[in-house]
């Protein structure tokens, strides 16, 4: 297969007009599986959360989760969607090692949430409304893996393993409306909708909505028409976009590859491809010979969904404060610019100021902390700002004792390494580093003392009611005491020593 | 003794047993005897679980000893399951080759309830692969013979459990019934199944052939046996969906009231689409009778109408081989059961055990119902056949506004050579006719033995439908029929079955 000829972004969106769809899936973080009662832990050793029913064995019946249908709504909800008063499961038939009874037990046309939107905000604090077309609850697949081959893809693999812990996992999927008219602006339209949306069903508690981990998963379609035309191009659906980052990098490498066919006077084939994180492009799936005809039907071991009307406005008094609603009022209450607030909102910083707020924080100094010092720290190591190593009480604990004067800034950096290093509680660190500010004004004033014999024509400009040259005076006490002095207190104890 | 034991009916075994005049042990070994005796030639069993019974009937008879009370009605009485339910001390195969040997890690609901009633599971009974058939030619394990003529099919696909009840293998039987494989085998060997309503019995464990139909129920000698056994497998069950949220009605007492043999205030509904043409003589000449008794004994019988159940055969062969080409998709030799290595690929290894797995009439299925639910003849097949279920389901509704019951004759003919129809699959299918639409609409149905046709001495059946849940007034209707027929007849039913003669 020869490789694709990519057009250059520019050029791409000069020519012609992308149009955006995303459809992602979301792992619910319900304690049991979406049809049975297996445990949902991430990580446990193969095939140890499993039963009759998610195995699928002969026999076995499924049962909906009720906690799996509340989160569904009121992820409905958050989404602006309206809930549907009823609604039936279907089955999706077709033939996987993994899908343990091959089909999968999803709502398909009947999904339990329709119509709604997200308002997303861009980088420059541009706002764009992504029309929701649907949410609906489906179970998860189990995992193989392929051993032996050189891909580790089924095809020339030696044997494969099949782990179903995962299998019945409950998804919700939520499927946007075409989005239209994003321009140049499409790779970051979908990324701050993927990322809108994650912060969006972390709020409602409902999801880990982890992308490393699999627990959200985003499939991107693409298609480009001429610029202006209004002719809908066809798409291409990427899947295994695994991350912010690579949603983005998806969306540009579609779009650059769909030109470079459509200039080449070919058409763009409607097919499955998989995005490559290492190499941020997309390869062709399996081209099928015959188009996929699931053979959906009503699943008739499941009575309807029929969430009565009162149980929906109960669970939407439930919705926590939304995102949105939430950063508007940080805002107003850490009094922030908006070019503030979206610092903080793109530094992923939000949730870690506001936690050390929590902890007994003014906002000015954990903003500070998070976005400069902690954030080069994050930078330097090479992870996330909230994978660093240090708490929000931590660091509040630090703040607070600068607060109190038992630390100043630059003791308290190096409390905080201490902390990232591991040394422990920021109190560990100042004993067992010695790091406190020498307070004991004994101490002091013999260094004050020494200083101004040190230099006595600076001492003389002082007594003379220079109070300014008291900085040299400061500076030396500061270094003679390695910086573990209180220069405010060091000032004064020179003006006093000097009658001034 | 050990002879007599087989002869008696559930509730006067237990009787004995629970007053300890014979043991559980005792009625358990008189079984297995008889089943040594005889099964050669019916072929009613696919598992024989003797240790296993036997140890369940010892507890049975500690715990009695123990002064404690009998967990049921039926403690230490035998049954014989089919083998569609499973089990986690037996095989469960479903007749079919591509679960030979399957030992399932987990009991049915309907066998738990079973065991905590302290009823003794002989073993598990033959039947069509998949419960597909009405016949059970189509076992992979080879057919089972009529107790009445050895020569001739048992019905099916419960083939195995009526047989057993019949040829006094055991006294209670577990059957389940998608489109009348409990009551047309029920008519075939002159014994009681009932069909209870959908979601009445709970379907956990009961490996499925068509989901939106499949319903176990009780299958005995007598309709209070039925009954009996009906009480304690019924109920709610958390585990099934569907299954219905309600108490089990109240049909032993049903059947006690009945036996008593007044009628009155009851309107018995005989259906016109399910008489006459089509019906061999002997059948509606007991059919014609039994409505004379019924009569007698003070019943109101009317005649309604039913016009859309000439479609249910039709509409029923669409939606039953949809939900099976999807509920047996399952058999891919990835997890359990057959497993054939042939071919490098996941795909030719499902391929090549599904060809070897699966036996013609299950196949034919898949691929009707794979095409009915293919995309652009969906609405045409399995749309229009759920619009048929509706239509039936109202059908129901306006003869119930006119009867408490209905009735028809079970299956248009007595038991047919074993052979005779194997190769020709519609013929097979009109035999549940009069059966299929109490599936399509979810609601109960009994056979009850209506006598031996004349012409070639084989039983017929009386089916009696009720609405969903109306069971009560079924059994109290079939428990009053029986008690009159028997009585003109001078004993039960039962004793006329011939003794079995290879
Ligand atoms: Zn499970």
């Amino acid at each position: 297969m020869t490789a694709p000829t990519l057009v250059d972004f520019d050029d791409v969106v000069d020519r012609y007009d992308p149009t955006l769809g995303l459809e992602v899936h979301v792992e619910l973080s319900t304690n049991t599986k979406m049809f049975c009662g297996c445990p949902t832990t991430f990580g446990a050793e193969p095939n140890t959360q499993v039963c009759p029913t998610c195995l699928g064995l002969p026999g076995s019946l499924p049962v909906v989760n009720r906690a799996a249908v509340e989160a569904a709504i009121r992820i409905g909800l958050a989404l602006n969607c309206s809930i549907a008063p009823w609604g039936r499961f279907a089955r999706k038939n077709y033939f996987y090692p993994d899908m343990p009874k091959n089909f999968q037990t999803s709502q398909y046309d009947e999904p339990i949430a329709v119509d709604g939107h997200l308002d997303v905000t861009l980088e420059d604090g541009t706002s764009v409304r992504v029309e929701i077309e649907r949410a609906h609850m489906e179970e998860d697949t189990g995992k193989s893996l392929h051993v032996g081959g050189a891909t580790g893809r089924i095809h020339g693999a030696e044997y494969s393993l099949l782990d179903y812990n995962r299998a019945g996992v409950p998804l919700i999927e939520i499927v946007t409306k075409m989005i239209p008219g994003t321009g140049a602006r499409a790779p970051e339209v979908a990324r701050a909708y993927v990322t809108a949306l994650r912060d969006l069903i972390r709020s409602l508690g409902v999801s880990d909505v982890r992308m490393d981990q699999g627990s959200m998963r985003c499939d991107v379609n693409l298609s480009l028409s001429p610029k202006g035309s209004g002719i809908l191009g066809t798409r291409s659906e990427t899947k295994n976009v695994n991350s912010l980052r690579s949603v983005e990098r998806a969306v540009r490498y579609e779009m650059s590859r769909h030109a470079g066919v459509l200039d080449a006077g070919e058409k763009v084939v409607q097919e499955t491809r998989h995005f490559q994180e290492d190499t941020a492009t997309t390869r062709s799936g399996r081209i099928k010979e015959t188009s996929e005809d699931y053979r959906y039907f009503p699943e008739p071991d499941l009575v309807p969904i029929a969430p009565s009307a009162e149980w929906v406005e109960e669970l939407r008094g439930t919705l926590p404060e939304l995102p949105w609603e939430r950063r508007a009022r940080i805002q107003q209450e850490w009094q922030l610019s908006d070019a503030e607030l979206r610092d903080l909102v793109n530094a992923d910083a939000l949730d870690l100021v506001a936690a050390t707020v929590d902890a007994g924080a003014p906002s000015g100094d954990a903003r500070s902390w998070w976005v400069s010092y902690l954030s080069q720290q994050a930078n330097t190591r090479g992870v996330a700002l909230d994978a660093l190593p240090i708490t929000p009480a931590q660091l509040a604990r630090v703040i607070e004792l600068v607060t109190t004067g038992e630390l100043n800034n630059k003791l308290a950096r190096q409390v905080v390494d201490g902390v990232l290093e591991g040394e422990g509680e920021p109190d560990e660190v100042v004993a067992s580093r010695g790091l406190a500010v020498v307070s004991d004004d004994g101490a002091l004033i013999a260094a004050v003392d020494e200083a101004l014999a040190a230099q006595p024509d600076v001492a003389e400009k002082i007594r003379g009611g220079k109070v300014a040259a008291a900085g040299a005076i400061v500076g030396a006490v500061m270094k003679a005491t390695k910086g573990q002095a209180d220069a405010k207190r060091v000032r004064e104890l020179i003006i006093e020593r000097c009658g001034a | 003794m050990s002879d007599d034991l087989t002869r008696l009916s559930a509730a006067e075994l237990a009787e004995k047993i629970h007053v300890r005049e014979v043991s559980a042990v005792e009625a358990a070994q008189a079984h297995l005897d008889r089943i040594a005796a005889v099964d050669g030639d019916v072929h009613a069993f696919l598992h024989v679980g003797a240790e296993a019974a036997l140890a369940s009937a010892t507890l049975v008879d500690e715990s009695l000893a123990a002064g404690t009370a009998p967990a049921s009605a039926l403690a230490g009485v035998p049954l014989a399951l089919k083998d569609v339910l499973t089990t986690t001390d037996m095989p469960t195969t479903v007749g079919s080759k591509i679960l030979e040997g399957w030992r399932p890690p987990y009991d049915a609901t309907v066998t738990s309830k079973l065991r905590a009633a302290g009823i003794t599971i002989l073993g598990k009974t033959n039947m069509d692969e998949f419960a597909m058939g009405s016949s059970t030619e189509y076992s992979a394990y080879g057919p089972t013979r009529n107790p009445w003529d050895l020569d001739r099919i048992p019905g099916g696909s419960g083939g195995g459990s009526a047989a057993a009840l019949a040829a006094f293998e055991a006294p209670l039987a577990i059957g389940t019934d998608t489109g009348g494989s409990i009551r047309q085998p029920a008519a075939m060997t002159g014994t009681v199944g009932v069909k209870p309503t959908y979601g009445g019995v709970s379907r956990y464990g009961l490996v499925a052939c068509a989901s939106s139909l499949d319903q176990a129920g009780p299958c005995a000698r007598t309709v209070l046996d039925a009954a009996l056994l009906h009480e304690i497998i019924g109920g709610h069950d958390p585990m099934d969906s569907t299954s219905i949220d309600a108490p089990v009605p109240a049909v032993v007492e049903a059947a006690r009231l009945g036996a008593k043999g007044d009628l009155s205030g009851v309107r018995v509904g005989v259906v016109r689409e399910l008489t006459g043409e089509g019906y061999q003589a002997g059948v509606q000449e007991n059919f014609d009778a039994a409505l004379r008794e019924l009569e007698k004994l003070g019943a109101e019988v009317v005649e309604v109408s039913a016009p859309h159940f000439q479609y249910g055969l039709a509409a029923y062969y669409l939606i039953l081989p949809s939900e099976v080409s999807s509920n047996l998709a399952r058999f891919d030799a990835m997890r359990y059961g057959l497993r054939v290595d042939k071919g490098a690929s996941a795909e030719e290894v499902m391929a090549a055990t599904r060809e070897a797995g699966f036996g013609p009439e299950v196949k034919r299925r898949i691929i009707l119902g794979t095409y009915a639910l293919s995309s652009g003849y969906y609405d045409a097949y399995y749309g229009q056949a759920q619009k048929v279920r509706t239509l039936i389901g109202r059908d129901f509704a306006a003869a119930f506004a006119q009867a408490d019951v209905l009735v028809s004759p079970t299956a248009p003919t007595t038991a047919f050579p074993i052979g005779d129809k194997v190769d020709d699959p519609l013929a097979m299918y009109l035999n549940d006719l009069a059966t299929i639409p109490t599936n399509l609409a979810g609601t109960a149905a009994m056979s009850v033995p209506s006598g031996v046709a004349a012409e070639d001495g084989l039983p017929t059946g009386l089916q009696i439908m009720a609405p969903a849940l109306g069971e009560a007034v079924m059994y109290r209707v079939g428990a009053a029929y029986e008690a009159a027929r028997d009585a003109a007849d001078g004993s039960p039913f039962a004793s006329r079955t011939p003794e079995v003669k290879p």
